[in-house]
Order: structure tokens, then sequence, then C-alpha cells
């Protein structure tokens, strides 16, 4: 009849029903749906471990509803190894930031992807260190103003911003690895779409998976939400291109 | 089981299999080496995990990751190796998690030289890594007692969901002597790891293993309950062994590890020359046996206690707080490398006796 | 004997590392105490490499060893490193085919086995280190050299040639030394 209520939108049941800690305009809450979205789907929640980060999603373990490892600084990959390698009837996510993944974590991250562990990295990547107060990242873009590099990035001292995606697809070892963003409900279902994929390849013990999405920070960008989105579509995306940078298909001519 | 010939790295490497320690991670790093060359054949044939990761801070963090799993899970290296470790042994501590490490002690600071040395006593037994927490220590001193220990290591850190640390010089995991592996492992029964292990939120609720509390209260509180496993630890685990203890002693050595057996040759040669001297060997760094040194401190026939080590001197100053001043406590080592002969080491008692003979030269406190 | 330390040194490659595992699981079927001890670190690549072994009635106290009461030395550099420090009353077992030497201690029995020759003669000079033993257990009788050649057989069951080999040096090594102690010699 015409006044049956149909449920069509919903929290996911790997959420937890709390307010979490994140600034106004920030996109990690948006992450966390798709990612939660994503095990929901394909039915994972009850068989998987999440690895929190040090960084401003470390009360990540809060706001999810599966088991959570609260990681050292840069180290979740680590962490996730070891789980995984003792539990490969498990799924295993990371979600980390840049000043995690791409500084402290440099060599953990690479490791990680090279030996093909089967585990999923949720890569936030807004180009500076949130947590800690607005510090220049090892993403930040030349020029870029941050309170460590208050003149703006200065290539000849810090070098150039480092493309996680780019870097890791250079690996021989089969992975999956994607650059999405979540600035517009388009790049939201793309994003979604990414995230899945990878959750399904590690479903099917196929591959490493990384999906990074590039994200805004408008606290200590000092910008409003929605210049930050336009920030991120002017400058970020002309640097960090999104798209598909590694398959599992494409495997390496020897 | 018959003897077999072994090599210490080996034989620790055999021991943990045995105690279910199937799962290992590791990094390569010279005296030790061979725990990891051994278990990369070994672990296959029992369908256990062997990695070698990128580097020791990576090794840890893959222990804190495993170990979350609820299986037993171990490392080894060496004292630069443990010291990039000290990070995930913090956390690992913190999280109360339990996992076995092993640490073949080489000469430091720093890349310090790959000969033996007990210079990581302060690191192993005082913390290491940072906040209020303790690990379990145990030092073997032959090659048996390292197999006996490192089995009970499995036991002692599920027990107590708490790191154990082995600590031995570079002598036990380089020479070789006689062990023997017990049929099969029995160990007294644990407590169950299902409230805590990580093994996804199946009809149940989500389970959280971390160490952070932001919250200053609750972080008080889980360090007041980390100190009262300690407290538990101190009541039931400080272990030690004598040796030649008697009324006739006039000295009484404390050593542990390879020095400890250095000084028992001492020891017989010195009774053979009419000289009586006992030996308090701790093999539980942490608990420390202080009520048992304490109690032979006070006997009334000791008149000075010798400290000797493969170092500078550490445990040493866990010995001056367990006499407190009743009988004066010194210390003789060598250290970067060195290992002391029986000879220099009887030479020091003697010397020391002569001295202590001297009424003038008498002190009541000092090294 | 209560308690009985050899070294045995040479370069890589002479085969000293396991002469004296040989030696130890001797020992331990023979139900003693044993502890071998490897020279590690530096010293291993290049110059001398030597272990000691410590067979013993009793518990073996400290498994560092300054002055053994054997030394079985294979090569040049290991001769002058070790020969002074045999304990007086030692034995100093010396592998004449490559050292032009000798000591001039009189304090200690000194007995030349021209162990390269002897091996090469027997078809392999890798069994120079099973020479050396034989000479070792012929001079002093620390184990019963049956068990040496059941330790051996084990070892060496599955490589026939070489076990053959290893064998006949050892009892004509072992016989060597019996004989010059016998004749009380210093070659």
């Amino acid at each position: 009849m015409a006044n049956q209520a149909t449920t069509i939108f919903t929290r996911p049941e790997s959420l937890n029903e709390v307010v979490t800690h994140y600034c106004p305009g920030c996109t990690h809450g948006i992450i966390h749906r798709l990612v939660a979205e994503s095990l929901d789907e394909l039915q994972l929640r009850d068989k998987t471990v999440g690895v929190a980060p040090v960084g401003c999603s470390v009360l990540i373990y809060n706001y999810f509803n599966c088991d959570f490892l609260e990681a050292p600084h840069g180290r979740a990959p680590a962490l996730a190894t070891g789980f995984k390698r003792l539990r490969p009837d498990m799924i295993v996510f990371t979600y980390q930031g840049d000043g995690d993944l791409a500084s402290i974590g440099m060599g953990e991250i690479v490791h990680a992807a090279n030996r093909g562990e089967k585990i999923t990295v949720i890569f936030v990547n807004n180009a500076i260190y949130g947590m800690t107060g607005g510090q220049m990242a090892p993403t930040t873009l030349p020029g870029q103003i941050t309170t460590t590099s208050p003149a703006g990035r200065d290539t000849a001292s810090a070098g150039h911003p480092i493309r996680m995606s780019e870097l890791l697809a250079t690996l021989r070892t089969p992975s999956y690895i994607e650059r999405v963003s979540v600035h517009s409900p388009q790049h939201i279902i793309q994003a979604k779409r990414a995230i899945k994929k990878a959750f399904t390849y590690q479903s099917q013990d196929r591959c490493f998976s990384l999906v990074e999405v590039v994200s805004t920070c408008p606290t200590n960008w000092g910008m409003s939400p929605t210049d930050s989105t336009k920030w991120l579509e002017d400058n970020l995306l002309a640097y960090y291109k999104l798209g598909l940078y590694s398959e599992p298909d494409d495997e390496e001519d020897s | 089981m018959a003897k077999i010939l072994m090599k210490g790295n080996e034989a620790i490497a055999e021991a943990a299999l045995r105690a279910g320690g199937n799962n290992y991670f590791c990094y390569p790093i010279t005296p030790q080496s061979e725990v990891a060359e051994y278990l990369a054949k070994r672990m296959p044939e029992v369908g256990g995990v062997f990695l070698q990761a990128e580097s020791e801070v990576a090794v840890g963090n893959m222990l804190f990751g495993a170990a979350a799993s609820g299986k037993r899970v171990f490392t080894t290296s060496s004292s630069p190796g443990i010291s990039l470790m000290q990070e995930s042994i913090s956390y690992i501590a913190g999280a109360q998690l339990p996992c076995v490490l092993l640490n073949i002690m080489r000469g430091g600071p720093g890349l310090g030289g790959i000969l033996p040395a007990q210079s990581d006593y302060f690191q192993a037994t005082k913390g290491g890594g940072h906040g209020d927490y303790r690990l379990l220590v145990l030092a073997p001193s032959t090659i048996q007692e390292a197999v006996d220990l490192t089995m009970l290591a499995f036991h002692l850190s599920d027990k107590y969901r708490n790191p154990v640390m082995l600590i031995g010089d570079g002598m036990i995991g380089q020479m070789m002597e006689p062990v023997e592996f017990p049929e099969k492992y029995v160990e007294d029964e644990l407590p169950g790891k299902d409230d805590w292990a990580l093994t996804g939120a199946k009809d149940r609720e989500k389970r959280i293993v971390k160490s952070l509390f932001l919250d200053p209260l609750a972080l008080e509180i889980n360090n007041h309950e980390l100190y009262k496993k300690y407290e538990l630890m101190k009541q039931n685990e400080a272990r030690y062994e004598c040796y030649k203890i008697s009324a006739k002693n006039k000295v009484l050595i404390v050593s542990y590890g390879t020095m400890a057996r250095i000084c028992q040759t001492v020891i017989d040669e010195l009774e053979s020359e009419g000289v009586s001297v006992g030996l308090f060997r701790p093999i539980s760094l942490f608990p420390f046996p202080e009520k048992e040194l304490r109690k032979e401190i006070l006997k009334k026939n000791v008149g000075t206690v010798l400290t000797v080590e493969m170092s500078m001197g550490q445990m040493v100053e866990d010995v001056e707080k367990v006499a407190a001043g009743a009988k004066p406590v010194k210390f003789f080592g060598r250290t970067g490398g060195i290992v002391p002969s029986p000879d220099e080491v009887k030479e020091n008692i003697k010397e020391m006796i002569r001295q202590d003979a001297a009424p003038a030269k008498r002190t009541r406190k000092g090294k | 004997m209560s308690q009985y330390e050899v070294t045995f040194a040479g370069f890589g490659g002479q085969g000293v590392m396991v002469a004296g595992q040989l030696l130890s699981y001797t020992g331990i079927k023979q139900d003693k105490n044993v502890v071998w001890i490897p020279s590690y670190g530096p010293e291993m690549r290049g110059g001398t490499a030597y272990c000691t072994v410590v067979i013993s009635d009793v518990r073996i106290g400290s498994p560092i060893i300054s002055n053994p009461q054997g030394a079985c030395v294979f090569n040049r550099p290991s001769f002058d490193k070790f020969s002074t420090k045999v304990k007086p009353g030692g034995l100093l077992l010396v592998n004449s085919s490559l050292i032009p030497a000798t000591t001039d201690r009189t304090d200690i029995t000194e007995l030349l086995v021209p162990a390269n020759a002897i091996a090469m003669e027997a078809g392999s000079v890798k069994a120079v280190n099973v020479v050396m033993l034989g000479a070792f257990v012929g001079a002093t009788d620390v184990v019963d050299i049956k068990l040496v050649k059941a330790v051996l057989t084990e070892k060496l069951g599955h490589k026939k040639s070489m076990l053959d080999i290893n064998l006949k040096v050892l009892d004509q090594s072992y016989k060597l030394a019996k004989q010059q102690l016998a004749q009380g010699q210093k070659v």
C-alpha cells in the first residue's frame, strides 16, 4: 500500500552509533562510512580486525563495530602483517594518514606491499599533520604553508611531496592500488567502488590492496570546508592524480 | 629422549617450537642469526609462521599484531636489535599481550662489538621502552637451562599476559652442550584466551587491543593493574640457584649467566686453596630474588658480597639495594665483549680478602 | 681424569670445528659432561678458527679456557698462538705437514703428526681433522676410540667412501701417537 515504509538508508552495522571527535568538514566520517558499508555488503564485519594508526583517526576503534588493534605510529602494516600471517582466514585492514604512512611508517608500508601481504590499507592523504596541529607532512605541496613550513614548503630543503600510490605501484609484487577522492558525491561513489574492490581482493586472498583517499583538513589548512574542497580540486588533485595505479592482473613482465 | 649436542641458538629455537612457539618474526644480527637460520628450515615442517622482516622495528610490531591473535609468538635478536624493538615492547606490555623475546647480548653501547656481554641488564629489567612497565626476565647459564627456560617463558608469558625476555650473553648462543628435550611439553593449566584474543566480533561484543588511555585516571588505573601483576610475579616467579653456600663462606658472589659458571670454577679452585666462597645465581632477573638473596647476605659468616658481571656494573645496583648497607657490596667486571677468565676473578677475590683482612681499610659499604 | 680441555685450531676449511664436535659427540656417548666453545666474531673471517672442547666427569663451570691441557694445531698461525698456552704437563699436537717448527718447551708433550700427508695418502685431504683427532685420542685416551668410530659412522654413514677414508686415518694416527709416546719421542 502507499503508506508502507521501507528502509532505504541506515547506519552500517559495522559502525557504532557514537559521536566522532572529528572537526566540522573533515572527510574521515565519509571514509569511515565507505569502509563500513563495504564490510557490511561483503559480510566481513565479524571476521575483520582493523588496525588504528596514530593521528586524527587514532580513536577509529571507538567508531567501528569490529575488533581493533591500536598500533604505534606508522607501524600498522607491521601489526597487520603479524596478525594476518597467523590468521589468514580473517580480514585485516589498516587506516592511516599521510604522516603515519608516508613519513614514519614508510618502511613498514613499502615492505608490507612488497611482500604482498593480503591486507587492505586505507590511506587518507590530506597533505598535513592533523592531530599534532598542522605541521608539514611528506605529502605537503610545494609552497604550502604549515606550522613547520611557515614560508611554504621549500623543496630545496624538504624535497618534493611523495606520491605514495605511484611509488608503491613500481613494486613488482601484484597489488591493487587506486587513488580516489571524496570531495563530491560522484567521487564518493567512485571511492566506495575502490574500497569495496580492495576488500573483495583481500577476501579472495588475491593481493595487497591500498586505496589512497585524497582528503581535506579545513582546520589546519585554515579554510572553510567549501574552500577546502575547492583547494583540493585546484591544487591537490593536480599533483595527486586520481586513478588506478595497480591491478593484480597486470603481472609485470619478468 | 637421548641427549644431543646443540648450539645454544639452535637449542633455544627447537625449545620454542616444542613449547608451541610456532610463530616467529626476525631480522638477522650477530651473534644469534643461527636461530633464524634454524627456524627457516624447521618452521615449515611444523606448519608455523616464519617471517624475516625489514627491520627490528617491524619485527617488534609484527609480534604485537601476531600476539593479539592469542597464538604463541616470539622473536630473537641481539642488543642493538633489541633496542629497536623497545617501542613495540612497551606497547605490548601496555596492551597486556604475551610474547617471548630472546636477547643474545653483545657489547655496547652503540654498534659496540659482537662478542659476549651482559650490559643490557638495565634495559631488560628496568624498562627499556617508555612508561610504567616491566618484563619478566630470565637468564640461563647452560644450554640445557636455556632450553628449559625458553619453554617456561612461553608459559609465564601466557600466565601473566606479559612479554617475557630471556637474556644470555653471546656464549649462550654460540657454545654447544648436550641437551635433552622433554618427550612432551607439559605445563600447568593456563587461563583461556577467549576473553581477550582478537578473533572477529562474531556473536560477541567487539574487542579492542590497545595501550591508549587518554583519560589520565584510566591510565593510572591501568598501570596499577599492571603493577599488581608484577607483584604477583615477585611472589611466585623469583628463581635462583646457590652453589657451595656454607657457613664457612667468607665471601658471597652474586653472578648470573655464563659469568656465574666462570665463578663456579673460581669457587672450586679457591676451595682447593682453602678459601671458602659461595655463589648466589639469580635465574630470574625480574623479579629479582630479593628475599632469598637478602637471607644469604645477612648470614653472619658472610663478610663481603661480590657482584661479578660482564658489564661496567648493572646488576650490582640491585644487589646493593638488597644488601641495604648490611654488608659491603663490591663489584668486578669486564666489558666490551671481554669475558673475564677464572684466573682474573680469582685474583680479584684474593686481593679483596687481603684488603678486608687489613683492619684499617675495612669499609662498611662500597664497590 | 675429572676434566680435560683441548683446543683445535687451524684455518677455515681444515675442519677444526668439526673435529671438536666429533670429540664432543663421543664424550656424550660416554656419558660425560661436554661443552664445545667456538671462536666467533672477526676471527671467523680468515686467520685462525678454533674451538675448545671441555670433557668432564663433573658439572662444567667456566666455558672460558685460557690454558687448555691439550692443543691440536693445524697451521702455523695456530701454532704461534696456542703452543705457549698449553698448560704445563699438557699436550701439543702439531700438524708437521704444514708447520716446520717445534717449541722450546720441555714442560709439555709435543707430538708431530704429518696430518696432511696421512690424509692425502688415504685419499682426501679433507680427512686432516680426523687424523688430528685420532692422534689426540691416541695420546690421551680421553675418550674411547671405538666410540669415536661409532660417531664417525653415524655422521658419515651416508658417504661410504669418505667414511672409509676417515676410519682408516683415525686408526693410523691413533696408533702413530701411541707409538711416538711409547718411544718417548719429540721428533
